[in-house]
C-alpha cells in the first residue's frame, strides 16, 4: 500500500516536471523567433557592428555552437538528456557563461531569503492565529495586534516592499536600499562583518514577505482552532485536569496544524511568484532578478533554466510534504491518501 | 400616500427569492460589515476615478516633452516655469493656457491624475475579462467533474493539480513572451494580456467549486431531483447552481483580484502594454526611473494607495460574501 501511494505520488511528480519542461521547451521555439539575431541586433544597437556578409556567418556559427540548427525533436530529446544531468545549456546574452553557473550564483540568495522568511512567517502566523482563537490565552492583545496583518495579506508583497524601502531606506536611512551586500565589498563568508552586512540587506525584503503573508497563516489557523475547541476530546482533556499549556500544545495545536501544512504545500508556488517580484523591487541578486534580466534580454536559455529549476524545487518540496504528511497525521494512512 | 402604500403591499406580495436573498445579505452584512467596508472602498475608487475624469483631459496623460516633467502637485500654480519665483526657467509649451496638475506630473510628463482616470478602468478591465472567463470555464468544469465523477473528474483534477504546482507567474511569463514573439516582437494589448491571464484563471475556481459540488451532491434534495428523473444538466442548472451562486460570485471577486495581481506582476516585470496607463505600468515606470530614491513621492505614492484600496476592497467583498455563502465560516456572535 505504501509503495503504491509512493509510486502514484512520484508519478505525479514526474508528470509535473515533464509538463513544465515540455511547455518550457516548445513554446519559445514554436514562436519561430531567432534569439541569435535578436542578440546581434541588440549588440548592433549598442554599437558593436560587423560587415553584412560576416553577419550571416556569425549567426550560423552561433546556431552551430548552441545546437539551434538541429531538428526540433532532436533538440527536445537532447534537452531532456541535458536536464537529467543538470546541464541547462549556455546563456545567449552572456555567452560563455553556462546557465547552471548563472543559476547557481543566484539560487543561494533566493533560497536563503525565501526559505527563511517563509518559515518565520509560517511559525509566527500559525502560533499567532492559534493564540488568537485560544480562549484562555491573551486573546485581547492579539485581537489588537493581528487585524492589520489580515489587511496586509490582501496587499501584494512587492508593494509593501516599496513602502518599506521608502520608510527605512530613504526617509530614515536605517537600512540599505538595494542589493544583497554593498557593491564595494567582496563576498567572504568567514568574515563576521560581511555576514552582518548580508543580514542587514536581507532584512527589508524578508520583512515585506513576512508582514504581507503572516495574516494568511493566522486566519487559517484561527478558524481551525475555533473548530478544534468544539471537539469532545478538548472537553475531556480539560476534565482530566491536564494543564492548559499541555492542552494547547499537545491537543489543540497538534491537530489544528495539519491543514496548515497542506496549505504550506499549496501556497509554495504563490510564495515563489511573489518573491520574484520582491527581488526585482529590491534588486536582490536571486533568481527573481535573474529572471527579470533574462526577460529583458530575451535570454531563453536562462529563462527556461530558471523555470525548470523553480518548478523542480517546488515539486520536490511538495513531494516531501506529501510523503511526510501521514507521519504528522496518524489518522491518514498512505492507502487512503 | 395611498399609491405608496399600494406599492409597498405589491412589493411585499411579490417578494422574489432573489430579493429575499438580498435582504438576508443585507441583514448579515450588518453583523459582519466586511462587505460594506469593501464596497465602500470600491466606491471611493470610483469617486476618485470620476473626479479625475472630470478634472482632466485624456490627452494630459500623453507622454509630453513640453511639460516640464516631475513637478509636485499644485492647486493654483501651473508649471513651475510660469511662476514668478522661477522667472528664468525656460518653458516650452504649445498650451496658451497653463494647466493645473492637481496630483503633479511624472517623469514622462504625464499628468498623474489623468493617468489614473485612464488607468483604473484599464486595470479593472483586465481583471474582469480574465476573471469572467476563468470563473465561467472553472464553474462548468467543476460541475462536470464533481457531478459526473469518474474518468472526467480524475482527468480534470490531475490537470488542475499539476498546473497549480507550477508558480502561475512563471507560466504567464513564458506565455507572454511566446505571444510577444509570435506577434513579431510587439508588446501585448490589454485584451491579449487578459486572455493570457484567463488561460490560468480557471484553475482556482475549478478546484474550489468542485469540492462544493461534491458536498452539495450528497444533499437529499439533489438526490430527490435525480431520482425523480431529472437529467444531469437539469439538476446542475436548476437545483445546484442557484444554491452555489453566492459562492461562485464570491469566487469571481477573488478571481478578479488574482487576475489583477497577475497583470500587475507581469507589468512590473516589463511584460505589460507600454501604451497603457494601468496601475501596474505606473509601478513599472516608478521602479524604472527610481522615483523612490529620488523622493518623487507624488509619483509613487498614489498608485500604491490606489492598488492597496483596490485589493483591500476586493478582498473584503469576497471574504464577506464567502462567509455569507458558507455559514460555517460566519463570525460567531
Amino acid at each position: 500500500m505504501t509503495i503504491d501511494y509512493l509510486a502514484r505520488r512520484i508519478g505525479m511528480f514526474v508528470a509535473v516536471v515533464l509538463v513544465a519542461t515540455s511547455v518550457n521547451f516548445f513554446l519559445p521555439r514554436l514562436s519561430g523567433q531567432d534569439p541569435i539575431a535578436t542578440r546581434l541586433e541588440s549588440l548592433a544597437a549598442e554599437g558593436v557592428t560587423t560587415r553584412q556578409e560576416d553577419y550571416a556567418a556569425l549567426v550560423a556559427t552561433y546556431n552551430e555552437k548552441l545546437g539551434l540548427n538541429r531538428p526540433l525533436i532532436v533538440q527536445y530529446l537532447s534537452y531532456l538528456g541535458q536536464l537529467a544531468r543538470f546541464d541547462l545549456g549556455t546563456s545567449i546574452a552572456q555567452f560563455p557563461q553556462t546557465v547552471r553557473e548563472i543559476i547557481s550564483a543566484a539560487m543561494p540568495w533566493s533560497i536563503g531569503l525565501m526559505l527563511t522568511s517563509t518559515l518565520i512567517t509560517f511559525a509566527l502566523g500559525t502560533l499567532g492565529g492559534a493564540l488568537l482563537a485560544w480562549q484562555y490565552g491573551p486573546r485581547a492583545a492579539f485581537e489588537i495586534i493581528f487585524p492589520p496583518f489580515f489587511l496586509l495579506a490582501a496587499v501584494p508583497y512587492f508593494l509593501l516592499g516599496l513602502l518599506l524601502i521608502w520608510l527605512f531606506a530613504f526617509e530614515l536611512r536605517l537600512l540599505p536600499l538595494l542589493g544583497a551586500y554593498e557593491p564595494t565589498s567582496l563576498p567572504d563568508w568567514t568574515d563576521i562583518g560581511f555576514i552582518l552586512e548580508v543580514l542587514r540587506h536581507a532584512l527589508l525584503p524578508a520583512l515585506s514577505i513576512i508582514l504581507a503573508s503572516m495574516g494568511f497563516w493566522a486566519l487559517g489557523m484561527r478558524s481551525m482552532m475555533i473548530t478544534m475547541q468544539g471537539e469532545d476530546y478538548m472537553l475531556q482533556s480539560e476534565a482530566k485536569g491536564l494543564t492548559r499549556t499541555r492542552i494547547f500544545f499537545r491537543y489543540a495545536l497538534r491537530n489544528a496544524i495539519l491543514p496548515q501544512t497542506t496549505a504550506l504545500a499549496l501556497t509554495l508556488p504563490h510564495v515563489v511568484s511573489g518573491a520574484v517580484l520582491v527581488e526585482r523591487v529590491f534588486s536582490y541578486p536571486g533568481i527573481g532578478l535573474t529572471l527579470y534580466e533574462a526577460i529583458a534580454g530575451s535570454d531563453f536559455a536562462v529563462i527556461q533554466g530558471l523555470v525548470f529549476v523553480i518548478v523542480l524545487a517546488i515539486a520536490v518540496a511538495m513531494l516531501i510534504i506529501d510523503v511526510i504528511y501521514p507521519f504528522l497525521d496518524p489518522r491518514i494512512s498512505y492507502s487512503q491518501a | 400616500m395611498a399609491t405608496a402604500e399600494t406599492l409597498g403591499v405589491l412589493q411585499d406580495g411579490a417578494v422574489s427569492r432573489a430579493s429575499a436573498r438580498t435582504g438576508a445579505l443585507w441583514r448579515y452584512s450588518r453583523r459582519n460589515p466586511s462587505i460594506i467596508v469593501g464596497l465602500g472602498l470600491m466606491v471611493i475608487l470610483v469617486v476618485f476615478w470620476a473626479l479625475g475624469t472630470l478634472l482632466t483631459n485624456p490627452e494630459d496623460a500623453d507622454v509630453d516633452s513640453f511639460v516640464p516633467p516631475n513637478h509636485r502637485p499644485s492647486l493654483s500654480n501651473p508649471h513651475p516655469c510660469y511662476s514668478s519665483e522661477n522667472p528664468r526657467t525656460l518653458c516650452f509649451s504649445y498650451d496658451d493656457e497653463p494647466r493645473r496638475h492637481l496630483l503633479g506630473v511624472d517623469r514622462l510628463g504625464k499628468d498623474i491624475l489623468a493617468s489614473f482616470s485612464l488607468g483604473i478602468p484599464q486595470t479593472l478591465m483586465v481583471g474582469f475579462i480574465a476573471a469572467f472567463i476563468g470563473t465561467t470555464v472553472g464553474t462548468v468544469l467543476a460541475f462536470v467533474a464533481g457531478y459526473y465523477g469518474g474518468v472526467i473528474d480524475a482527468t480534470i483534477r490531475f490537470i488542475v493539480d499539476t498546473l497549480q504546482t507550477i508558480p502561475g507567474l512563471l507560466i504567464l511569463i513564458i506565455l507572454t513572451l511566446a505571444w510577444r514573439e509570435i506577434s513579431g516582437g510587439q508588446a501585448m494589448t490589454l485584451i491579449q494580456l487578459s486572455l493570457v491571464i484567463a488561460l490560468l484563471a480557471w484553475l482556482g475556481p475549478t478546484r474550489v467549486i468542485r469540492s462544493q459540488v461534491l458536498v452539495l451532491k450528497q444533499r437529499s434534495y439533489v438526490e430527490l431531483a435525480r431520482l425523480s428523473g431529472m437529467s444531469g444538466p437539469e439538476v446542475i442548472v436548476r437545483e445546484m447552481m442557484p444554491n452555489l451562486m453566492p459562492f461562485i460570485v464570491a469566487n469571481f471577486v477573488l478571481a478578479v483580484s488574482s487576475a489583477i495581481l497577475a497583470s500587475v506582476g507581469l507589468e512590473v516585470l516589463g511584460l505589460g502594454d507600454f501604451s497603457s496607463n494601468t496601475l501596474g505600468m505606473m509601478i513599472y515606470h516608478n521602479i524604472w526611473y527610481g522615483s523612490l530614491i529620488n523622493g518623487w513621492w507624488w509619483w509613487w505614492a498614489p498608485p500604491i494607495v490606489v492598488i492597496v484600496v483596490l485589493f483591500l476592497g476586493l478582498f473584503m467583498v469576497s471574504r464577506g460574501m464567502d462567509e455569507w455563502a458558507n455559514p460555517r465560516l460566519r463570525r460567531r456572535v
